[in-house]
């Protein structure tokens, strides 16, 4: 009942989102870049139903155009991630031996780097942009990627089916496509919903510091940082991105969860 | 009426008309057990033999009250000896019971002991929650208690982990631990099935002792026919849920009343069939939601009659043994005459 | 010892574990120690033994899955190297392995029908619709309903599933099948259900079977002879019947009056033997089987070796040497 639950709110608000960036694909009630000065900081109205910010450009349409930010940066790094982890991952856990120390040390000495730190020390050896940004968050995730399919093909390797289809003469690249990965697959999938929540945290973090996405193009985080002087003067400014950061952080973490627990009941 | 007497004639524990609905997911409403009865006299060893599925284990476990939440007895009753109703009593009362007047051993003795304590202190531990003796006491007697149940080097193996035992030692320990208290009633739930065939044999005999030294009653739960046979001095054969046989081990076996009894004899791979073809019950056991109106056995029985699908046959005594005895079978005749089926 | 007739013939069989980490410090354990056998064409040559007495090991050896660390396996006079199957190989699927769990060697996640087409796609045999032909064949043959090929394992009861797993294993058309405890995991009334239907199988196909349990009635019912082991090796082998009424050999006899008495016979008394299986990492040298035996003698202290001591009946025990008193 309750991963009922789960599932269904987690996928009600991941699919809100969806349908917002789809639509701010085609349409926003304004430009999201277009300023006007006499509107400036003007609060919630129906001419802007999120109000505007401290350059007068609608909160509504900045906020619509940053989904595709926020999933464009999420999709992109967690594909990074994944495959990053699965041959990383799968090498290691099916190799074994020298193989599996070496790797597993590597992705232990990336996991001991704080996730934020990381990803700061990586966006600034290069130049601050959406690109960089990916790809440092998408190298962050490589090894919870690695360790999850690790200890999936380690324990699916030794399981019955595989040494009988073994048996039966299957080569290596069977066993580990065809037999293991699909088994495993729920777990790579739950670890990708999660990550999917992380990967727009910390782009929110990123861009807040100004080392993420850089101007004009709208996300998150860098609304959060242009709002934080306006704060008391203006706190529907705030208010916007800080929902949906909230929104779409939840919605992936309860999918993830839904999605675990769905896969998990074998009758 | 249904069940046997008990033989010594002081009962330990009657099982009377007991059911037990599973809530399942969609709301419904299964019974994993109808009209189960069942009593153990003082002394006696009694064995209930069934295959997976037929209820064997849950019933065991409403006794002490350790039903998971799914399942809620919903009707008829438990009693022990002082005919005190088990069902209905609370988690405090049913503690003072266990361990005490009812002893538990399962078929996986490593995952029943604490594998960080050793294991002559968990003894001793349970000792003391029961009889509030001093620490030295109790000690003491988990030795003689170890002595008892065969184990060597007791005060050596006192200060052992469980994981160092072999699996009979193990068992051998959860047996100390379950008559530490002197219990009226010990059920074993596949004591041996974990075991190789030297030490299951060793373990059947250690219980066949207590019974002698202690008086012990035995509730002996097992899918193997052939184990139980030679210890029980009654037994019970369930089949989805319900007792379908009863009565003293020697007769059911050499003459079974039921066809499934007789089907499940006859497709033991027993020496003596050797070069024959062994008798097989066609199908396997109905899933609780394929449980129709007449006898669960029906679909997979030789002799099964319209009336069979219609109608479930009640327990009921059957004419002509030494003992008493029943079955639940329409074959049986009113008059319960012995239906003669099988080997 | 090899027959003219055998089959397959394992020389001198040897697995060992050694310690698993360099750091640690550990005895080597020697599962299998120094097997011979030869299993005759047509036969049914079962092994039995406790937990730990290395049965299931050396069926693996047999069936190709584990490399022995010492010894041979000669199929039909050819020597196979053990775990190195490669596909084109078709002299290896000649011998095949059922497993003891029929759910956990089924993949969840693949139907029934693909799980027997597997053997067969692996090695590129045929065109797909031949193989699903073969399938359909092969399931209505065990008794299964074609239908069943579209169903997931999970969707089976315990012996439908063995019966896939034996299906399965009879997919590469195979010679020899290597039975590892294939009725243990399953109901009484099913075990019957399951031991009739290799019997039949046996005689369409003219399999020869190793069989491998601890149930000594089952080994009993469906072997032609018996190996039984102690601790890595074998201590006795011969007809099943001869075995079973006079066993030589200590640890036989111990098992065999530890077989629960014929339901509804009168109770035979047996002597049970006492003490547990020891830890084969602490035995140093010796017959394996002395710290249980009541005829232990000094002499126990060297291996015995097993020899014939009547026309086709093996035991190692120093007690039947010929030679000596």
């Amino acid at each position: 009942m309750r991963r009922r639950i789960n599932m269904t709110v987690g996928l009600l608000l991941v699919s809100m989102l969806f349908v917002l960036m789809l639509v701010s694909l085609f349409y926003t009630p304004y430009e999201p870049n277009a300023m006007r000065i006499a509107d400036r900081l003007s609060g919630p109205s129906a001419s802007h139903w999120l109000g505007t910010d401290n350059f007068g450009r609608d909160l509504l349409s900045r906020s619509m155009v940053g989904t595709q930010t926020a999933f464009l940066v999420g999709a992109a790094s967690v594909a990074i991630g994944a495959a990053g982890g699965l041959l990383v991952g799968s090498l290691a856990g099916y190799a074994g031996k020298w193989a599996d120390e070496l790797l597993m040390r590597a992705t232990d000495a990336l996991l001991a780097f704080p996730g934020i730190l990381l990803a700061l020390l990586l966006v600034s050896v290069f130049r601050p942009s959406l690109l960089q940004t990916i790809l440092a968050i998408g190298i962050l995730f490589v090894p919870s990627f690695a360790r999850v399919v690790r200890s999936g093909v380690l324990q699916q390797r030794e399981a019955d089916y595989v040494r009988a289809v073994r048996a039966f003469g299957a080569g290596h690249v069977n066993v580990l496509f065809v037999q293991i990965l699909p088994n495993i697959a729920s777990s790579i999938i739950t670890t990708a919903a999660l990550s999917f929540s992380t990967a727009i945290l910390i782009e929110a973090a990123l861009s807040y510091l100004g080392l993420g996405v850089q101007p004009p193009d709208p996300s998150w985080g860098r609304m959060l940082n242009e709002s934080q002087t306006y704060l008391s003067a203006a706190p529907w400014f705030t208010l916007a991105p800080g929902v949906l950061i909230t929104i779409s952080v939840l919605g992936f973490n309860l999918l993830s969860d839904g999605i675990r627990d769905a896969r998990d009941v074998r009758a | 009426m249904v069940g046997a007497k008990p033989s010594g004639g002081e009962t330990v524990l009657e099982v009377r008309d007991l059911r037990l609905e599973l809530s399942a997911k969609d709301g419904a409403r299964l019974p994993v057990l109808e009209e189960v009865s069942l009593k153990v006299g003082r002394g006696e060893i009694v064995g209930i033999v069934g295959e997976s599925g037929c209820g064997k284990s849950v019933l065991s476990l409403s006794v002490l009250g350790l039903l998971p939440p799914s399942i809620r007895v919903a009707g008829g009753g438990i009693y022990n000896g002082e005919r005190k109703e088990l069902h209905r009593l609370g988690e405090k009362s049913l503690q003072r019971i266990r361990g005490k007047e009812i002893a538990m051993i399962f078929q996986d003795p490593m995952t029943s002991l604490n594998p960080g304590m050793t294991v002559g202190k968990q003894v001793a531990e349970a000792i003391r929650l029961h009889t509030g003796a001093s620490k030295r006491e109790a000690e003491e007697k988990t030795v003689g208690l170890f002595r008892k149940v065969g184990l060597p080097r007791p005060e050596t193996l006192y200060h052992e982990y469980p994981h160092r035992l072999s699996g009979g030692m193990r068992q051998r320990v959860m047996i100390a631990m379950a008559v530490s208290c002197q219990p009226d009633l010990l059920i074993a739930d596949e004591p041996t099935t974990a075991l190789d065939v030297t030490i299951q044999a060793q373990i059947l005999k250690l219980m066949k002792t207590l019974r002698e030294e202690d008086g012990t009653s035995i509730l002996l739960i097992s899918h193997d026919l052939g184990l139980i046979s030679g210890v029980c001095d009654r037994i019970a054969v369930m089949y989805a849920g319900r007792i379908v046989e009863e009565g003293a081990a020697a007769e059911v076996l050499r003459h079974p009343a039921h066809p499934y009894t007789a089907g499940l004899l006859a497709s033991l791979a027993l020496p003596s069939k050797k070069g024959t073809r062994l008798h097989s019950i066609p199908g396997s056991v109905p899933a609780l939601r394929e449980r129709g109106p007449g006898c669960a056995f029906a679909s997979r029985c030789p002799y099964a009659a319209d009336r069979c699908l219609a109608e479930k046959p009640a327990l009921r005594g059957v004419a002509g043994s030494a003992f008493p005895r029943s079955a639940a079978c329409h074959l049986l005749g009113e008059e319960g005459g012995l239906a003669n089926v099988g080997s | 010892m090899s027959a003219p007739e055998a089959i397959l013939e394992l020389h001198h069989i040897e697995k060992s574990y050694a310690p698993k980490r360099w750091l640690s410090r550990g005895e080597t354990l020697r599962a299998v120690d120094g097997v011979s056998l030869s299993v005759r064409k047509g036969e049914t040559l079962g092994i039995v033994g406790e937990s730990g007495c290395g049965k299931s090991t050396i069926g693996q050896i047999a069936s190709l899955m584990l490399r022995p660390t010492g010894g041979s396996v000669v199929f039909k006079g050819e020597e196979l190297v053990p775990g190195r199957r490669s596909p084109r190989d078709s002299r290896r699927s000649r011998i095949q392995y059922v497993f003891q769990d029929p759910y956990s060697s089924l993949n969840p996640r693949f139907t029934i029908g693909r799980l027997l087409e597997e053997p067969l796609a692996i090695r590129k045999k045929g065109t797909r619709r031949e193989r699903r032909r073969e399938v359909l064949r092969m399931l209505s043959r065990i008794g299964l309903d074609p239908a069943y090929a579209d169903r997931y394992p999970h969707e089976l009861s315990g012996g439908q599933r063995q019966r896939v797993g034996i299906a399965r294993a009879l997919m590469p058309s195979p010679e020899l099948l290597v039975l590892d405890e294939p009725v243990s995991a399953l109901d009484v009334s099913v075990q019957a259900q399951i031991l009739n239907l290799l019997k039949d199988l046996q005689a369409e196909r003219s399999l020869t079977y190793l069989f491998i349990s601890h149930d000594l009635n089952v080994v009993h019912y469906m072997s032609d002879r018996v190996a039984v082991m102690y601790l890595g090796r074998i201590v006795e082998l011969a007809e099943v019947g001869e075995l079973y009424d006079g066993p030589l050999h200590p640890y036989t006899r111990a098992l065999v009056d530890a077989i629960p008495d014929e339901p509804g016979t009168t109770p035979r008394e047996a002597e049970i033997i006492e003490g547990e299986l020891p830890d084969p990492r602490q035995l140093a040298g010796g017959c394996a089987f002395r710290a249980r035996c009541p005829f232990a003698h000094e002499r126990c202290g060297r291996q015995p070796l097993l020899e014939e001591v009547k026309p086709g009946h093996y035991v190692a025990c120093h007690l039947l040497e010929p030679d000596r008193d």
